[in-house]
């Protein structure tokens, strides 16, 4: 576990030794603005409450979040230095493990800066702050789960950019998949059953339960199950693949 | 101790190393030498625990490279071919970093960083980005990563490799000075370097071992092995000088060199034919401006044994 925290240690370093720290920290919270006063509507709704706020997390996450994993293991096997982190006397998971956590606390400080709309909310009127907590959690849950996405996507690929373009288009499907979209692929064929796995597999229905508010068991467990599957299926992409 | 029992990588169709068996003990500074795509890189990959084998075993210290990986690692220092390193940390972060994952702690860690630090002569760049330093410095943080927690096995994928010469010497002398505890495999194109630092070296093409031997031992299969090359003050001479040298007893033939005038007399076969060569030079009153005895050229050793193979 050591070892797992000092890549993690490592990598969060590197975000701040690279641009991408700011870059990605200050179009997080431009867009998140501008999603909620101009798409939301925040003033004119006349509500005490952060829904404007929250419900574009999901389409902001689906460009950002990739932006942020597609490096995690592209770049280190392209730039070969996976050949000296696998050789150190760690075991894949802990790496693995590592550099998800430093990818996820990155991104949890982005949307804790998101702080000041909260202290806005609060100024203007009297929301319900568990409310507004829950949402939060459930916000950086998702994060979570499209980060676990991206960083097994970017350990199968040594490219950037087709790491970022498949790990958006796998969490646009994941988004979606309680919807007609996603399941009318399925419903023409497939039992009843499959199409109601398919539609629990959805982010969006599991995270606007959060959202509003009411934290159920079941979609924490939704998330961290996906979360554990993802890295899981990373470890072993990886070791399959560092060679290649 | 290295262990290798019947390593074998297969890539596809191509077959990089095939059923390398070889062990090596403490003490000994093993040089891998070998064409381009030989398989010296894969080998050295599988035994540092980066790629696994497609059959065969490898063991390091008594530990199975594959399934007690973790264990092999802790006593292995690898310097991976090209010393990738991540570009945007600086040398002392990313050694500091290194040492935590290897589990240093408190004093150790301090000590062994500094160690590492004054032994390859990181002081003035550790606070540069690496992306910003030369080649050799890039290659000396590799060689101070791979010796931070003072392993007992020592896996070096060139590391001379872009080096100048004056730093070329100072890693065969660190290397020299490690050797009596140690483990060393190191792997080279430069043949010098398997003459100043190895005990032992191993030709391999095509994924097979070739030779193993001393480096003695393989210029003792050279053909100049106890050869002797003359040059004449007197260029006139060189005609008549060869049929003379050529009638000798001790030597098999002679070969002139039109460029350098230098004439090189070969032995019979376990005969030194240096003493007669002088004392015929003597008698006759040639103008000698060098006399030498070969010792052996391990370059065309290596060029005999691989055919002139590469891949």
């Amino acid at each position: 576990m050591n070892a797992a925290w000092a890549v993690c240690r490592r990598e969060l370093l590197s975000y701040f030794a690279t641009p991408v720290a700011y870059v990605f920290i200050v179009m997080f919270l431009v867009l998140a603005s501008t999603f909620t006063f101009y798409l939301g509507n925040f003033y004119e709704r006349g509500q005490a409450d952060l829904a404007p706020f929250f419900t574009f997390h999901p389409w902001l996450y689906l460009f950002l979040v990739p932006a942020l994993s597609m490096r995690l293991w592209a770049e280190e096997r392209k730039s070969g230095s996976i050949e000296l982190l696998v050789t150190l006397p760690l075991e894949l998971w802990e790496a693995v493990l590592g550099k998800f956590l430093a990818a996820w606390a990155f991104t949890l400080l982005a949307l804790a800066l998101t702080f000041p709309i909260w202290v806005t909310v609060n100024y203007l009127g009297a929301p319900d702050n568990g409310a507004i907590l829950a949402a939060y959690i459930g916000s950086g849950l998702m994060a979570g789960g499209f980060l676990a996405v991206g960083s097994c996507i970017s350990a199968t690929t040594k490219n950037q950019v087709i790491a970022f373009i498949l790990s958006v288009v796998a969490c646009f499907l994941l988004l979606l998949a309680g919807f007609p979209l996603v399941l009318d692929v399925f419903s023409g064929w497939a039992p009843q059953a499959l199409v109601d796995a398919v539609a629990s597999l959805s982010f969006l229905t599991h995270f606007q339960s959060i959202s509003r508010g009411v934290i159920d068991f079941r979609d924490l467990v939704y998330f961290a199950l996906l979360i554990a599957a993802c890295l899981y299926a990373n470890t072993i992409v990886l070791a399959i693949k560092r060679g290649d | 101790m290295i262990d290798c029992k019947g390593l074998t990588k297969q890539y596809g169709r191509l077959r990089a190393v095939d059923k390398l068996s070889f062990s090596v003990q403490s003490g000994e500074v093993l040089g891998f030498l070998g064409p381009n795509g030989a398989g010296k890189t894969t080998t050295m990959r599988i035994v540092a625990g980066f790629l696994p084998a497609t059959a065969g075993t490898a063991t390091v210290c008594g530990y199975d490279v594959e399934t007690e990986g973790r264990e092999a690692r802790r006593r292995i220092g690898y310097l991976p071919e090209g010393a990738p390193s991540y570009p945007e940390m600086t040398p002392l972060a990313f050694l500091e970093f290194v040492a935590d994952v290897r589990g240093l702690r408190g004093e150790e860690r301090g000590r062994r960083l500094d160690e590492v630090i004054g032994l390859l002569h990181l002081e003035s760049v550790l606070a540069q980005r690496i992306d910003t330093l030369s080649k050799g410095y890039r290659r000396r943080v590799g060689l101070a990563q791979a010796i931070l927690h003072d392993p007992e096995v020592l896996i070096l994928d060139e590391p001379t490799d872009g080096l100048d010469p004056n730093q070329k010497h100072e890693v065969r002398q660190l290397i020299g000075g490690m050797a009596r505890s140690k483990i060393i495999v190191i792997s080279t194109h430069m043949l010098e370097e398997v003459d100043a630092v190895c005990n032992r070296a191993i030709i391999i093409a095509h994924g097979r071992i070739l030779a193993d031997d001393t480096p003695q031992g393989l210029e003792a299969r050279s053909r100049f092995h106890n050869a002797v090359t003359i040059k004449l003050g007197d260029p006139e001479l060189v005609p008549a000088a060869r049929d003379a040298i050529e009638s000798l007893p001790e030597v098999e033939s002679t070969e002139l060199d039109d460029n350098t005038g230098r004439v090189t007399a070969f032995p019979a076969s376990g005969k030194l034919p240096l003493a007669p060569i002088g004392e015929l030079a003597d008698s006759r009153r040639w103008e000698l401006s060098e006399l030498h005895l070969e010792s052996g050229r391990l370059d065309e050793v290596f060029r005999t044994i691989t055919g002139g193979a590469s891949a």
